[in-house]
């Protein structure tokens, strides 16, 4: 043999040795190639949970899950000759079809991506049978939620797809692109319980990625946890009654059992289809309900802030006399002279005050309040007072946030020495400056949740349960309401709650009167520069065992004795009876023309003023 | 009586390690196409396998027509099927069917023929006939031009049809003029033009031309005191320079944009992996998940589950070093490796020049395919199309590893009869 043979054998054998060392070098020396090889044919697919139910305050079903289905598409599957089908299946134009179908590409043609989101499960009945025909595309099942009753949608909120800078602020590190999340509402408020926990099941799956079979026999799947389900304080029939009377007007309403701070009924009018905001139309219907003038999605109950008006009496009765200030039966006279009042001149005590509405005695009343005399300069004076009143309001819940589980709660305002300071200066105000507070006008501002908490109040003499809606959840039970302490003896309260009682057995709220019901309430006639006067209401029933506490607000409805004092007697007596005896007060209600011969004159010479000033 | 004693003289060791590697290579084929979920027996002609079963069986029946013929056949018509097959590479470039972007089958009837596989045993066979007859006055320039041109004749029409893999196989048969005298400067030259290729691609251009110039330097030192010879290095640091600054253009201009991108991936193997470099990185995942004892037959799953593209034809090796691990790619690389001293064996004991000169023809192109296929797997080498021999799943290329492997084991069993004839 010659030397070029053994060339040529050394060349054989030396690529064999190249061979197998470079072999032994990916095969066993590298770990890479099994982890990449683990990463092809694993497919990791997310068993997303049921999210937990919402039930009311009896265990009937509000918010459940209804399935809907991710239309997926591999790229690289689809034979684009099926194309013309599948538009006409999926109900989409051509433009669409391509959109979608090169967005996915961009993403990868090899791995699946979201053609199509929350395809309802009607839809999905008709086009499951013929989608198999077209390669490329397969569906993923999630749930999206479903409302028994079309009521409290603000309350309850809405859940979504977790957008960016959500992703971004997450610090538990939970969330992934495409989850869902409570956007607003219970659904915000309680997610950490409603969302459960995404399990993942490892499934083999070819190239194309689809399924080949488990991983192991199932030993990594980790299997989904539903979430919790949460049981509210909201008693269903009465938010649909509560709802169905403040049907077309702009309003709050809150009802609560002041024997323990559950909200029974919630209402925010107008409102909105909770169904409008779930589902894939969510993005389209939300910039419609959004850009409502009304602001459908503003939660009033919480969110709106009004001037108590004269609701606020009963709190100035009782901060008087636990400041020593006032006797219950003390008689005062008044002139009429000192504000503008619709009681007439004569002689007041705390009961007929409160009764007839008196503003003359309550501006004496929170004079007393604030000039105590424990200085000699009236402006000291008045800012001593004025710190004592404020601790009283802290401890009434105002103007501060009581602190339901609702996102979004306002705090209200009532106004302090800081305040004024601002306004006049130091030592430059005094009682003159401040008189309006005394008949819950000027800049004090309340919720309507917490003016039916001072119903609350009231009806307990003296404590009230922190208002809450959630009342057990399924892993922690029954959820324990804080009770707290307004420090206001119990003695006050008889003279207050007299007047109340007789406001509505022959005072503004006689409508609200119903035999044998001993409801207790306040009207306010809210003056509102920007138009007509708000009608407010805030009472509770019965009065020797209260069941019920609220508190309503009608925008520019008027007065309280009207609109809003109706509509809280028919839920009170909704609540209690379970029925209703008086038939013309609900069609008056529901009619929702509560403005009087005078008013109607009001009105119209103040739009003609505003058309006037427009022109 | 002459069929009984040729049983006797057939190399049975080369006979033993084909059907070893043409069965094994059934087996994988039948692993690559393994769908758990269908579940069709090997036999099934819906699979890979099935048919391949029909290759096998007709290759055989091949074999024993081989044997039959007279073996001064193959000598005697080597230049008429050489002809034939130049022939049909031409007018396949005329009246073919274009596969996959190569201009290259024939159809006839539902089956497909490339005759560009044939004519590699036509163009052995007639390279060994040309040189065994020219060898008494070897070394002459013009034999060996005329050597060069029967195999870069084909080689030629191949890149025409635009089967680049298929027409280096060709290039393959410059071992054979290697071995039968070439001056081995041409081996150097065409080396050294693949090490400045590939520098270009890795390294600046500044680099390798300052390279160049220290080693012309260097040469010049080198070769003192002969003049001429400092003539012949520098003209050769002058081409070397030239040919770094034209390889921008081979890249931009000559090579198609799929080939660019297969050169590029090997220089980056990381780059672009969903795209360009599909291929590389499934099967180096491939092969490289099967470990040392591999995962077991049937039980691959990058294979099995088609994330490796053509895993039946030029990638079956993934399918051997992910079932099989390291140790069983060992074996097919052992085996190969044993085939092909034991053809560079048989070659150089033939009495004929033309069995030696096909014997090593045989070596050559039987060693490229192994070489560049395996090279190509394991990411060595750019993405060529070539079928690993008797192992891939094919008839053309099954019939053809078949007829040229036996040719010569016929021509081997006859080499006594060279000498009694003569």
């Amino acid at each position: 043999m010659s030397g070029r043979s053994f060339i040529i054998q050394g060349l054989i054998i030396f690529i064999a040795l190249v061979f197998s060392i470079r072999l032994f070098s990916i095969q066993v020396l590298n770990d890479e190639y099994k982890l990449a090889a683990q990463n092809n044919i694993l497919q990791k697919i997310v068993d997303y949970p049921f999210r937990g139910l919402i039930y009311d305050r009896d265990g009937k079903l509000m918010v459940y899950n209804t399935p809907v289905y991710d239309l997926m598409v591999v790229p690289k599957e689809v034979d684009l000759a099926d194309s013309v089908e599948i538009m006409s299946l999926l109900e989409i134009d051509h433009k669409t079809f391509e959109a979608k179908y090169q967005k996915a590409r961009r993403y990868s043609s090899i791995l699946a991506s979201k053609f199509d989101e929350q395809i309802p499960n009607e839809m999905f009945a008709r086009i499951q049978d013929k989608l198999v025909n077209y390669s490329g595309f397969y569906v993923l099942p999630r749930t999206v939620r479903g409302y028994q009753n079309n009521i409290l949608s603000n309350t309850l909120g809405y859940v979504g797809e977790i957008n960016r800078s959500q992703l971004r602020r997450d610090t538990s590190g939970y969330y992934k692109s495409g989850d869902y999340i409570g956007i607003t509402g219970i659904e915000k408020q309680y997610e950490d319980k409603l969302r459960g926990k995404r399990g993942i099941r490892y499934k083999i799956v070819n190239v194309q990625g689809v399924v080949k079979g488990e991983f192991q026999d199932g030993e990594y799947d980790t299997a989904s946890v539903p979430g919790q389900s949460i049981q509210l304080t909201i008693d269903t029939e009465l938010q649909t009654y509560a709802e169905k009377l403040l049907k077309g007007k702009v309003a709050g309403l809150v009802a609560l059992d002041p024997k323990t701070g559950e909200i029974l009924a919630m209402v925010s009018s107008p409102s909105y289809d909770p169904d409008l905001l779930s589902g894939r139309d969510l993005g389209k219907n939300f910039s419609g309900i959004q850009n409502d003038s009304l602001k459908p999605l503003f939660n009033r109950p919480l969110q709106a802030t009004y001037p108590p008006g004269s609701m606020f009496k009963t709190v100035q009765a009782l901060i008087a006399m636990q400041e020593n200030q006032l006797r219950p039966t003390e008689r005062v006279m008044c002139e009429g002279n000192l504000i503008g009042d619709h009681a007439p001149p004569g002689i007041y005590d705390v009961e007929r005050a409160i009764q007839l509405s008196s503003n003359n005695y309550f501006f004496k009343v929170f004079k007393r309040i604030i000039e105590q005399g424990d200085h000699e300069s009236r402006y000291i004076d008045s800012r001593i007072g004025l710190k004592k009143w404020n601790e009283h309001m802290s401890n009434f819940g105002l103007g501060h946030k009581l602190g339901v589980d609702i996102p979004n709660e306002q705090s209200g305002y009532i106004p302090d020495i800081q305040f004024y300071d601002r306004i006049y200066g130091v030592n430059r105000w005094a009682f003159s400056n401040i008189y309006s507070l005394s008949i819950g006008q000027g800049e004090v501002l309340v919720t309507p949740l917490q003016m039916a908490n001072l119903g609350a109040i009231l009806a307990n003499r003296g404590h009230y349960y922190t208002p809450h809606i959630v009342k057990a959840i399924d892993d922690q039970g029954v959820v324990e309401p804080t009770l707290n302490n307004v420090g206001i003896d119990d003695k006050y309260f008889d003279s207050v709650l007299d007047g109340m009682e007789k406001v509505v057995r022959e005072g503004s709220a006689v409508r609200a009167f119903v035999p044998n019901l001993d409801i207790c309430g306040k009207t306010s006639t809210v003056e509102n520069p920007h138009g007509m006067d708000h009608s407010g209401f805030m009472g509770f029933a019965p009065k020797d065992d209260p069941k019920i506490a609220i508190a309503v607000y009608v925008e520019n409805a008027g007065w309280g004795g009207r609109a809003a004092a109706s509509t809280a007697s028919l839920v009170m007596e909704k609540y209690i009876n379970g029925e209703i005896s008086r038939q013309w007060l609900e069609d008056f209600v529901l009619e929702g023309d509560f403005l009087d011969a005078r008013q109607k004159r009001e009105l119209e010479a103040m739009n003609k003023a505003k058309r006037v000033a427009n022109q | 009586m002459r069929n009984d004693q040729l049983i006797y003289k057939v190399d049975w060791i080369v006979v033993l390690i084909y059907l070893v590697l043409v069965f094994s290579g059934w087996l994988n084929i039948y692993a690559a196409d393994y769908d758990p979920d269908i579940n069709q027996g090997i036999l099934s002609f819906s699979q890979s396998s099935g048919k391949q079963l029909i290759w096998i069986a007709s290759s055989i029946f091949l074999i024993v027509l081989i044997m039959m013929v007279d073996f001064r056949f193959y000598d005697s018509f080597a230049y008429i099927l050489y002809g034939i097959f130049i022939f049909l590479l031409i007018s396949v470039l005329l009246l073919g069917q274009e596969v996959s972007g190569s201009q290259s089958w024939f159809q006839i009837g539902s089956y497909k023929l490339q005759p560009s596989e044939f004519t590699k045993f036509a163009t052995a066979l007639a390279l060994a006939k040309y040189l065994s007859k020219s060898t008494r006055k070897s070394g002459e320039m013009r034999s060996q031009i005329i050597g060069f041109l029967i195999f870069l004749i084909p080689l030629g029409l191949i890149i025409l049809q635009g089967d680049l893999g298929t027409a280096m196989v060709f290039g393959s048969l410059v071992l054979v003029m290697f071995r039968e005298g070439m001056h081995p400067l041409i081996l150097v030259i065409g080396f050294s033009v693949a090490i400045l290729f590939l520098g270009t691609l890795v390294l600046s251009q500044t680099i390798l031309l300052i390279g160049i110039v220290v080693l012309t330097l260097f040469g010049i030192g080198l070769v003192a005191k002969a003049p001429s010879k400092i003539v012949v290095v520098v003209v050769a640091g002058v081409l070397a320079a030239g040919f770094v600054r034209s390889v921008d253009f081979i890249l931009t201009d000559v090579l198609k944009p799929h080939q660019q991108q297969r050169v590029m991936q090997l220089l980056n193997p990381n780059r672009d992996p969903l795209g360009a470099g599909w291929q590389v990185t499934q099967s180096k995942i491939a092969i490289g998940s099967g470990g040392l004892t591999g995962k077991g037959y049937l039980e691959g799953t990058q294979t099995k589950f088609n994330f490796v593209p053509d895993q039946t034809t030029d990638n079956i090796f993934c399918t051997v070093g992910e079932e099989q691990g390291w140790i069983g790619s060992f074996f097919l690389v052992a085996a190969f490796t044993a085939l092909f001293l034991r053809l560079v064996f048989l070659a150089e004991r033939q009495k004929s020049p033309f069995a030696k000169i096909y014997g090593y023809a045989v070596v050559s192109i039987l060693f490229f395919h192994f070489a560049f296929n395996i090279a190509m797997t394991i990411g060595l080498f750019p993405v060529i199309g070539i079928p690993l021999p008797f192992f891939s799943y094919g008839g053309s290329s099954l019939w053809t590893f078949t007829i040229l492997l036996f040719i010569f084991l016929k021509l081997d069993a006859h080499r006594m009869q060279v000498l009694q004839r003569l």
